[in-house]
C-alpha cells in the first residue's frame, strides 16, 4: 500500500501479480514445439484419421488416445473465422491494429488460434488464405510462429532451423490489479499513517481482531467497534530463519515471531530484533520499534521491527490459546 | 436420488467496481440475509461450498479468507471450487446426494474490477499454445460471433435484438447494472469493439457476491413452506482448443439438456448464463427452447455478469421468480471456460 491515493473515501495501490510456469511438454507436444523452431508445424493423427492441429495426446470428441503419426501441415491455410482488434492490448502478439484467427492449416481437420497481421479490417475474410512469418530469434514456443500474414504478401519465410529439441516451455503470468482492500483494512492503514494499530472488535464476542478485516472470523458477524491496541506486546510463537528466500530483504538469521499486542485478541506477526535471537522465547514482552514519523505511509512497513522491553515475561499460562 | 431444494437465496446489487467493502466485507451481509430467510440455524446448515477465484483481484487464498464471512468455529464442513459457484453448488448437490449432508450453504463472490477482466481470463486457457498468445476473452467471443454470421445462423441485428431485450427486462431487477431501453438500430450505428462483437454485445464488468442455501427432504419442508426443487442438475464439457470444434454449436450444452431432461420438460422461463448476445441465440437452440421461451426475464449476463457469481445468478434469480409467483417451472444454466466450453443445465420447479 505504498502508492496509496490520499482520498477519504477509499485506498487503493497498484499490485502486479507475475510468476513464470516451467512446464514439461510431454512427447507430443515437444514434437510440435521442436517442429516450430525448425519452421515445420505438425500436427498428430486420430485413430479415425483425423488430423488435429495443435497436436493432442487425445482425440476430444471420443476420449481415445490419439496415434503416433505426426503429420506436417501447412506451413499455409484457410481463416475459418476472425476477430478484428482495433485496439492492442499490450500483452497482445502484434503492436498495430490486428485479428485473432482460427486457422485451418492446409492437411489439418482442425484450426489453429493465432494472429494475422493484415493492417486493415478490410484485407480480412473468412476463407481467405495466410501464411506464416516466423520470429527472428526461437523462444521455444508458439510465438516461434510470430504471426500470420495475407498469403498475398508473399510465401512463408522459414526460421533460422535449430535441431535442439523443446522438451519444456517457460510461461510467464502477469497480471495488472488496482487492488482496494475495504472499510476495515483502510482503517487500519490509515491509523498506521498517524502511527496507531487500530484493530476491530467482535460484534458478537468482543475479540478483537488485529488487522482486522471486517468480520469476526468465529462468527461471520461484522466487527463495527474500532479499538486501538497497543503497541507494546507478548511473544506467542516464533522461528528462527536461517535460510534465504526470494523477496525478502532482511538479513539472515533473523526471527518472525506472532506477537498478542496488548488489548488484541489475534497475534500478529513482527521481525524480533536488537537482541541475541536465541534468548527470543515465548511469553517474552516486545515493543514495536516505528520508523521515524515523516516515513509514515499507509503501510505495516511504518513498524521496523519489535526489541524486547524489560518487562518479566507472561506465564504460558496466560497466552497458551494463542502459541 | 434425494430430493434437494433452493430454501433461500440472497445476492448484492451487482455494480460495476465494489470499492468500498472487501470480499468479506461484501459476503457478509448476504450470508445473513441468506441464513436467516433459510429457516435453518446456521449451525445445523451441514456443508459449505464456495466458488471464486483468487485470479480476480489477485489475492492469494482470498478464498480462505472468505470464510471469515461465514464464521467457521468450531470448524465446519467445507469446500472449494475455482469454478462459478453454479459449480460449487454442483458439488453441495453431489455431497447431498450421498447423504453426507442434508444441507448445504453454496455462496460465490468477485471483485473482477480490481483487475482487467478480459485478461484475467486468459489464465484459463490451454497455457501451451493459447495463453502465451493472451486472446482476451472478448477476442474469443468474437470468433465465436463471426463464425455464427458466416454460417448464417444469425445476424448482427439477431445479436443486438438479445442485448436490447435483456436489458430492457433487466429495468424490473434492482440488483442489475446495465438497463434500460436501447434502440436495435441505434445500437447497430456504433463502432466495433472486437468485431463483430459491439459494446452492446459484451456483459459488463461487475462485481458482486451470492448466497444460497439448499436443503433436502425434510430438511426443505421443515425449513420453509417455499421450496424450489432441483429437478436435475447436470453438466458437459467441450475441448478447450476452440479451434477444434464447431463454435456456432454447443454440444455439451444439449448433452446436459438431454440428461437434464429439458427437451420434455415444459417450461415458463430460462435464466440462460450467456455473457455474449449471441451466445444466447447457441445455447436456445442447444436446449430446443421455442423463440417463444421467456429468456432472462432477470436481465441475465449483459445486464449484470459478476464472474464467478454469474452462473449462480441465473439459478437464485430463477428461485427468486417463483418464488415472486411468476412462473412454477424454470431451466437454469451456467457456464464456464471460453466460448461456452462447459455448461450446466438444471430444471428448478416450485411446489
Amino acid at each position: 500500500m505504498n502508492q496509496a491515493s490520499q482520498g477519504q473515501a477509499e485506498l487503493s495501490a497498484p499490485h502486479i501479480l507475475e510468476y513464470d510456469y516451467r512446464r514439461s511438454l510431454g512427447p507430443v507436444l515437444s514434437r510440435f514445439f521442436t517442429g516450430l523452431r525448425a519452421g515445420k508445424i505438425h500436427g498428430i493423427k486420430t485413430q479415425s484419421g483425423r488430423v488435429l492441429v495443435p497436436p493432442a495426446e487425445y482425440d476430444p470428441e471420443t476420449g481415445e488416445a490419439t496415434t503416433d503419426q505426426f503429420v506436417e501441415v501447412g506451413p499455409g491455410g484457410v481463416v475459418e473465422t476472425w476477430a478484428w482488434v482495433e485496439s492492442p492490448r499490450a500483452s497482445h502478439p502484434i503492436s498495430q491494429p490486428f485479428a485473432f484467427a482460427l486457422i485451418k492449416l492446409d492437411g489439418a481437420d482442425t484450426a489453429l488460434l493465432h494472429a494475422v497481421d493484415a493492417g486493415d479490417a478490410s484485407r480480412m475474410e473468412t476463407g481467405m488464405r495466410v501464411t506464416p512469418r516466423w520470429a527472428g530469434e526461437s523462444q521455444g514456443s508458439i510465438k516461434d510462429l510470430a504471426y500470420f500474414v495475407p498469403e498475398a504478401e508473399g510465401k512463408a519465410d522459414s526460421p533460422e532451423a535449430s535441431a535442439e529439441p523443446t522438451t519444456d516451455i517457460v510461461t510467464p503470468v502477469h497480471v495488472e490489479y488496482t487492488y482496494s482492500p475495504g472499510k476495515a483494512a483502510s482503517r487500519y492503514l490509515r491509523g498506521l499513517k498517524e502511527g496507531k494499530i487500530l484493530g476491530q472488535a467482535s460484534d458478537s464476542s468482543g475479540l478483537v481482531y488485529v488487522p482486522p478485516r471486517g468480520a469476526c472470523p468465529r462468527d461471520g458477524v461484522p466487527t463495527s467497534r474500532e479499538v486501538e491496541v497497543s503497541s507494546k506486546g507478548t511473544v506467542v510463537t516464533l522461528t528462527i530463519v536461517r535460510v534465504p528466500s526470494e523477496n525478502i530483504k532482511v538479513e539472515l538469521p533473523y526471527c518472525t515471531a506472532n506477537i498478542l499486542l496488548d488489548g488484541a485478541d489475534q497475534s500478529f506477526t513482527g521481525l524480533i530484533q536488537e537482541c541475541d535471537l536465541d534468548k527470543v522465547r515465548i511469553g517474552m514482552r516486545v515493543e514495536a520499534v516505528w520508523r521515524d514519523p515523516s516515513e509514515w505511509d499507509y503501510s505495516s512497513e511504518n513498524i521496523k521491527h519489535f526489541r524486547p522491553i524489560d518487562e518479566p515475561d507472561v506465564p504460558f499460562e496466560e497466552i497458551k490459546e494463542y502459541c | 436420488m434425494r430430493d434437494v431444494a433452493i430454501v433461500s437465496y440472497a445476492q448484492t446489487q451487482f455494480v460495476r467496481s465494489e470499492r468500498e467493502q472487501n470480499e468479506v466485507e461484501m459476503l457478509m451481509p448476504v450470508i445473513k440475509e441468506a441464513v436467516d430467510n433459510s429457516g435453518i440455524p446456521k449451525q445445523e446448515i451441514g456443508f459449505t461450498c464456495s466458488g471464486s477465484t483468487d485470479y480476480l483481484s489477485g489475492q492469494s487464498f482470498a478464498f480462505v479468507m472468505a470464510m471469515d464471512a461465514v464464521g467457521a468455529w468450531p470448524p465446519i464442513n467445507e469446500s472449494h471450487v475455482e469454478m462459478d459457484g453454479a459449480w460449487a453448488l454442483y458439488e453441495a448437490w453431489i455431497k447431498i446426494q450421498c447423504g453426507e449432508a442434508d444441507s448445504a450453504m453454496v455462496f460465490s463472490f468477485g471483485r473482477s474490477s480490481m483487475g482487467e477482466t478480459a485478461e484475467t481470463l486468459t489464465l484459463q486457457l490451454d497455457p501451451y499454445t493459447l495463453a502465451p498468445l493472451n486472446a482476451d476473452a472478448i477476442s474469443l467471443a468474437a470468433l465465436q460471433a463471426r463464425a455464427g454470421l458466416d454460417a448464417g445462423k444469425w445476424t448482427e441485428r439477431d445479436m443486438a435484438e438479445v442485448a436490447a431485450r435483456c436489458r430492457a427486462q433487466a429495468k424490473s431487477n434492482p440488483d442489475a447494472q446495465v438497463t434500460g431501453d436501447f434502440d436495435v438500430d441505434k445500437l447497430l450505428t456504433d463502432p466495433y469493439l472486437v468485431s463483430p462483437l459491439r459494446k452492446h454485445d459484451c456483459p459488463p464488468v461487475s462485481d458482486g457476491a451470492a448466497v444460497m442455501i439448499i436443503a433436502a427432504e425434510d430438511a426443505a419442508h421443515k425449513a420453509t413452506n417455499k421450496p424450489v426443487w432441483i429437478r436435475s442438475l447436470e453438466h458437459r464439457l467441450d475441448s478447450h482448443q476452440p479451434g477444434g470444434r464447431d463454435l456456432t454449436t454447443s454440444p455439451s450444452t444439449k448433452l446436459a439438456g438431454e440428461a437434464a431432461g429439458v427437451q420434455k420438460t415444459a417450461v415458463d422461463f430460462a435464466e440462460l448464463h450467456t455473457p455474449f448476445s449471441h451466445q444466447e441465440i447457441i445455447v436456445r437452440e442447444a436446449l430446443g427452447l421455442s423463440k417463444a421461451t421467456l429468456i432472462n426475464p432477470s436481465g441475465g449476463p449483459l445486464a449484470a455478469n459478476p464472474l464467478m457469481v454469474a452462473g449462480l445468478a441465473r439459478l437464485g434469480e430463477s428461485a427468486r421468480r417463483i418464488w415472486a409467483g411468476h412462473g412454477s417451472r424454470a431451466i437454469a444454466h451456467a457456464t464456464s471456460g471460453p466460448c461456452l466450453q462447459q455448461n450446466l443445465v438444471c430444471i428448478l420447479e416450485g411446489e
